[in-house]
């Protein structure tokens, strides 16, 4: 079967190099191909090559004189204006907290919750699975109300707990179902040898498979990191006082206060970005790779 | 060690902070939400019991014009579906087929998923600024002044100028997704079908189609949820205006709960958006539900086959 294939593979190939026809048909749709390809890389990177190169001029060239070419002269103050007049390195130091500590607690909280779910036997693991599963479809949104007045009862508006505490609890259900299909992959053959060894649950949990989890543990970190990063309703609604903004709050009164300035507005908005194109360049094939997990299987 | 693993006090610490952050923050304030739509308060004075009087306001109220948002959000899910999963499915099929630098063109159609969506909106509002945004400015160039518009400002064409960077950010988010479906296609496959003659077009539509519909199902089923869920791109470009032309609901219950401090009104708008997202994520797996068996099929009998 398979040999009749390659000879009939074989085959097609050679009346491929003589059929001239054929290659310049070829050529053609290769060339097609690519030029739909270049238009829409064009399309996605041209507003941001617009961010990059008006956050480098001044009002003159962005309003008239050079619109859309590179910058004449590169005003880096521009950069030292949004950190410093417009407070970015504030609001910078707040993002990462908030979505450090909440990365954190997620991953914790949920590689114990994953372990009870796929290893420990007991009853009702399936129903407190599909519970869990219900934060993927929920929107974020339709709990706003009662966690405001609960975070205000307890008098946490305006702190970083009123931010971390709900992006956590949102954060649960992606990081419970990326582990659960990676903690199903390791053998149990495992656990029992280490059972053998001595080793107790909680031994077990964090020497044997907490350490073969750390590819996991990266996805479901990458996946917290760019929810947290780029939440905008909770923490516009949540934090009124400006020293505890994130970033996306601080760029909305940042842009309120500069409206007549592009040139640091655009250095803002790069440096808001800067953060996530860097992990992107290192870890683009597990980012990418991780949202397909996380999407498939959900 | 199943003894050890069946030990109640374990599993119960286990689970613990999870269960309770999961309840106190997601399941019991759901709750709340739906409990109090059927109330009238403004957070300060005593809860009024009215039933259903909300849901009757929001859907016979010229003024607060719920349907408006309505219209809004399903005219971005139909586009969704329509306009940015085509484009996707066509570059993961060309992506797919396995060319020279697919690496750098997945790279760059997928970052834009990854920026703020508050970047991104602030972005395309200097994008769309009437005296110097480069899109009037490259319609002043080419000549067709007519054609200039204060984008966000006019009702006829804000809401068409909110989708366009709602539409254009998340491209790269299906198109990875179903290029992970293409490049799952054993490439034996294709070849097979090849030899007997298929062209390209016919194996893209007998041989690929079917086989990444469980992707596609998962397409369609984050474009309309997440269009229902838009939020971000719209408060940041028009919070809903001009006059309510690209309110969507949920920029309305924001705007009922925190401005108008109509609590129960508000709640009502997200229980309706919570019941929506469920009915559409299950409405969609039915429907691709009865096609899904055809493509399992063609898997059994690959597998059988060898």
């Amino acid at each position: 079967m398979q040999n009749q294939y390659e000879k009939q593979k074989q085959a097609k190939n050679k009346i491929g190099i003589v059929d001239t026809k054929k290659s310049v048909f070829h050529r053609v749709k290769q060339v097609s191909t690519y030029t739909l390809l270049a238009i829409w890389a064009l399309i996605n990177i041209f507003p941001i090559y617009y961010m990059f190169t008006f956050s480098l001029k001044d009002n003159g060239e962005i309003f008239g004189q050079n619109v859309i070419g590179l910058p004449q002269d590169w005003i880096w103050k521009n950069y030292e204006d949004a950190l410093n007049v417009g407070n970015m390195g504030r609001f910078f130091i707040n993002s990462f907290i908030v979505s450090g500590v909440t990365i954190l607690i997620v991953i914790v909280f949920s590689i114990m919750a994953t372990f009870a779910l796929t290893r420990m036997i007991w009853r009702g693991r399936k129903v407190v699975n599909s519970t869990f599963m219900l934060g993927l479809t929920v929107p974020i949104h339709a709990a706003i109300l009662p966690v405001f007045l609960l975070l205000s009862k307890l008098k946490m508006l305006d702190s970083y707990e009123s931010l971390i505490i709900p992006y956590a609890a949102f954060g649960l259900a992606m990081a419970i179902l990326i582990f659960t299909g990676f903690m199903q992959d390791i053998p149990k053959e495992l656990d029992e040898a280490a059972c053998l060894d001595g080793c107790n649950t909680w031994g077990i949990l964090f020497k044997i498979i907490l350490p073969l989890m750390k590819p996991a543990m990266a996805t479901a970190g990458i996946f917290t990191f760019l929810s947290c990063w780029n939440e905008l309703m909770f923490a516009t609604i949540f934090i009124s006082k400006s020293e505890y903004r994130t970033l996306t709050v601080g760029l909305q009164t940042l842009t309120g206060s500069y409206t007549t300035q592009w040139g640091p507005i655009g250095a803002a908005l790069t440096l808001a970005t800067l953060p996530t194109l860097v992990i992107y360049i290192f870890l683009s094939k597990r980012i990418q790779s991780s949202f397909v997990a996380g999407a498939v299987k959900g | 060690m199943d003894k050890m693993y069946s030990n109640k006090l374990t599993i119960a610490l286990l689970l613990l902070p999870a269960v309770i952050l999961f309840l106190g923050i997601i399941i019991v304030p759901i709750i709340m939400s739906t409990y109090y739509s059927f109330f009238d308060w403004n957070g300060i004075t005593d809860m009024k019991f009215i039933a259903f009087d909300n849901y009757k306001e929001l859907f016979t109220s010229k003024t607060i014009n719920f349907k408006q948002s309505l219209l809004n959000v399903s005219l971005l899910a139909v586009l969704s579906v329509c306009i940015q999963l085509p484009i996707s499915f066509g570059l993961a099929l060309l992506l797919g087929k396995g060319i020279k630098g697919e690496r750098l063109f997945l790279s760059i159609y997928f970052f834009p998923v990854l920026i703020s969506t508050v970047v991104i909106g602030q972005l395309w509002l200097k994008i769309y600024n009437s005296d110097y945004g480069v899109l009037n400015v490259a319609i002043r160039a080419l000549g067709f002044k007519d054609f200039e518009q204060s984008w966000l400002g006019d009702r006829k064409v804000a809401l068409g100028a909110c989708v366009v960077p709602i539409l254009w950010q998340y491209v790269g988010y299906h198109m990875l997704l179903l290029y992970a479906g293409v490049k799952g296609i054993p490439q034996d496959l294709r070849e097979a079908a090849m030899i007997d003659g298929a062209s390209e077009w016919q194996v893209n539509r007998h041989i690929v189609m079917p086989l990444v519909k469980p992707v596609l199902q998962v397409s369609v089923i984050f474009a309309v949820t997440g269009s229902l869920k838009a939020f971000d791109l719209i408060y940041v470009l028009t919070r809903g205006g001009p006059a309510h032309a690209t309110e969507v609901p949920s920029t309305l219950m924001i705007s009922m709960l925190f401005t108008r401090m109509r609590y129960g009104m508000g709640s009502a708008i997200a229980t309706i958006l919570i019941i929506l997202c469920f009915a559409f994520a299950i409405i969609i797996k039915k429907v691709f539900r009865t096609e899904e068996t055809d493509a399992k099929s063609i898997r059994k009998a690959k597998a059988s086959k060898e």
